[in-house]
């Protein structure tokens, strides 16, 4: 064991994921010297060779479709994207191409690649750089799609991400990069993809987050505890293919649910979690299935970033208003 | 004479001209009078299967399908450069070039008729999908080469685009990856004069396509695509480079559409007869058959009874299309994922439920 933040838990993952397969490639924008803006993968290029581990022309179309030619012929590219908001360009080739292939050919070719990508607000970041894209992802056949909120759950998934023989969208909230720090194995070991975990069990409620909310969530619950309510907290921790089963179970117990997002709210994960509730747990209901999530707008720039961004204040008064409901 | 060209002064390169008389000094036949008459063979044989795609189609027995016509010289040429270590990343007007690749016709056919199992192209380990998407084909050419590279495997990969996608910032894109890369791909454009409806001078200011590889410092040629033997040099030109180590090329291959942009398509709205007919002189079937005559290399061979053998044997591959299995619900679902994840299997059981209620009514 030792004590790591996400930022080190994802270089840990690439890092025993390098060593372990040589068809394994990282690739991006300032990925290799620089070790990304970021750092995830500071000191990769130095330890595997630039061969392996490099900077890309800048152009992230360019960098999605080119890693899914070289894992047509048996590599498995990791690539970044620098930020959520540049990963629009590489959409085409995710949805047009990187979630089809193994369909088109009828498994002849496939696409075990990874795309990893920083995303979220509140980090007092310029425009495009505070996106929540990640249900254009869920939305696209063919495209897992998974979200950590630990330093635990980061290395899991991402090695599971790698492992995987068929196309991962990784997304990492880069606002609690280095927030967390947790003990984490320092062996391989994986988290399935498309299993929600119960973070801590309740009675009276069932909150779903993921991302850098599971911390917000977390701070409201102490709050929602002193004044006796009981909230169960679930870390989705994939968005496709979703865990039905553990979210029904769950709301099939506490009769409540409250989903809390930063994307913006209209045809959201929130909106896919509620049919969900609505459809697994219909007659144990006893109040609207409510999603918290940012506004229908454009992420404010800095100074008005705080009016968008979801507050533990705010959790925990949608909790109040559906206990009492 | 590939080692200086330079697409700025924009120079056609070109062996033969329209009555098939060789125009280019110095030029030295690479190719014995065996594989010259088989190549002769073949460019009919594509325009048959191709010309009876069209009429399949409408006759209702077959989807949209875009029609190959007048570029078959580029296809072939190709096709007789492509070894089996090379590999294909199609646009999707390059019929002779997928059945190089191993692909079979009924295949083509079935694919066209509308199943996915059919570009699975079992016989063709190197062949990519048909890419409908303009251009976007090419990103996984530049990833490819990178791959073959990285893994120290022989072969080169070969590219097709047409004119319209050197619009697309995926062209630039792929180009640029390539180059950086020194990956060995080889990039074909089939200008053919139209990107649908649109004449190719409304595409871009270059005084031509080639021009846009030197920008990327990739040596880059314009060729008479309807020109065989033009086409076949600067191929395996191309193709030596590539494969010693030279990083990627480009050939702007300069052709015409003969046809519609697809079955669904109608050029009379866009281009007049007068235009079709200049290119009907240049067409690279005669242009190849009366350089061939002039060899005397076509005494014994007779196109009539030649097609009508091709016809036979194209429509037994069309037949077995249309007797190919039926589209079972289990393949809408089966190959999404290596192991269909249980939100899939739901969905899926979800609709064999109705579909099995729907039994029980009858």
């Amino acid at each position: 064991m030792s004590v790591m933040n996400i930022v080190q838990a994802i270089n840990n993952a690439l890092d025993i994921k390098l060593g372990d397969d040589k068809n394994i490639v990282i690739y991006g924008e300032d990925v290799g010297v620089e070790g990304g803006v970021f750092r995830i993968t500071e000191g990769l290029q130095a330890k595997y060779g630039a061969d392996r581990v490099f900077d890309s022309p800048l152009a992230e179309s360019g960098i999605a479709g080119t890693a899914l030619g070289m894992a047509i012929n048996g590599l498995r590219p990791v690539v970044e994207m620098q930020f959520d908001g540049f990963s629009y360009p590489a959409m085409d080739q995710i949805f047009s191409h990187i979630g089809r292939y193994r369909n088109r050919t009828r498994g002849k070719f496939t696409a075990p690649l990874v795309i990893r990508i920083p995303y979220g607000g509140g980090i007092n970041a310029l425009e495009h750089h505070s996106e929540s894209p990640e249900a254009f992802f869920g939305h696209a056949p063919g495209i897992k799609v998974v979200i950590p909120s630990t330093p635990y759950d980061a290395k899991g998934l991402l090695i599971a991400a790698i492992e995987d023989n068929d196309p991962v969208i990784y997304m990492e909230p880069k606002r609690i990069y280095r927030a967390i720090k947790q003990e984490v194995p320092e062996e391989k070991f994986s988290i399935p993809i498309g299993k929600a975990k119960v973070l801590s069990p309740g009675e009276d409620i069932t909150v779903i987050a993921y991302g850098a909310m599971v911390r917000e969530v977390q701070k409201a619950i102490v709050t929602a505890k002193s004044k006796g309510i009981s909230v169960e907290l679930i870390d989705l921790r994939t968005i496709w293919p979703i865990d039905r089963e553990t979210i029904a179970q769950s709301v099939r117990k506490t009769g409540r649910a409250l989903i809390v997002t930063e994307a913006p709210q209209s045809f959201g994960a929130g909106a896919e979690l509620i049919s969900i509730i609505t459809e697994e747990a219909f007659l144990h209901l006893e109040a609207p299935p409510t999603r918290l999530t940012g506004f229908d707008t454009v992420i404010p720039l800095p100074l008005g970033e705080h009016f968008y961004m979801i507050t533990p204040e705010r959790i925990l008064y949608e909790i109040e208003k559906l206990v009492s409901y | 004479m590939f080692e200086t060209y330079n697409p700025i002064d924009d120079k056609l390169y070109k062996v033969i001209d329209n009555a098939g008389k060789v125009v280019l000094k110095g030029w030295n036949n690479p190719l014995t009078d065996k594989e010259l008459i088989q190549a002769y063979r073949d460019m009919l044989y594509e325009r048959t299967a191709d010309t009876m795609a069209v009429n399949f189609q409408r006759q209702g027995r077959m989807g949209t399908y875009p029609p190959n016509l007048g570029q078959e010289a580029i296809h072939i040429a190709s096709a007789k450069v492509i070894a089996k270590d090379d590999w294909v990343v199609p646009a999707f007007r390059e019929l002779g070039v997928y059945l190089a690749a191993g692909a079979s016709l009924m295949e083509i056919f079935w694919y066209y008729k509308g199943n996915e199992n059919a570009s699975k192209f079992a016989g063709a380990p190197h062949l990519l999908p048909i890419s409908v998407p303009i251009a976007t084909q090419l990103l996984h050419a530049s990833g490819l080469g990178f791959s073959l590279k990285y893994k120290k495997e022989k072969g080169v990969v070969f590219a097709y685009v047409g004119d319209g996608g050197t619009s697309e910032g995926d062209f630039h894109e792929a180009l640029n990856f390539a180059a950086v890369w020194q990956a060995p791909v080889i990039f074909i454009i089939q200008n053919n004069q139209y990107a649908i409806s649109m004449p190719v001078r409304q595409q871009t200011r270059s005084i031509n396509m080639a021009v846009k590889g030197i920008a990327y410092g990739i040596p880059s040629v314009k060729a008479d695509g309807n020109d065989f033997l033009a086409m076949y040099d600067v191929l395996s030109y191309a193709k030596k480079q590539a494969s010693a180590g030279n990083g990627p090329f480009l050939v702007e291959a300069l052709t015409f559409r003969r046809g519609a942009h697809t079955t669904s398509d109608d050029p009379t709205r866009y281009r007049t007869k007068e235009e079709e007919n200049t290119w009907l002189t240049g067409d690279p079937l005669n242009r190849f058959k009366s350089f061939l005559n002039k060899k005397g290399l076509l005494k014994t061979l007779d196109d009539k009874s030649l097609e009508e053998e091709y016809k036979l044997k194209i429509t037994k591959e069309f037949e077995a299309a249309e007797a190919a299995p039926e589209y079972k619900p289990d393949e809408v679902f089966a190959t999404m994922f290596e192991q269909m994840p249980d939100e899939l299997k739901r969905q899926k059981h979800a609709y064999e439920s109705y579909l099995a209620g729907k039994e029980r009514q009858k």
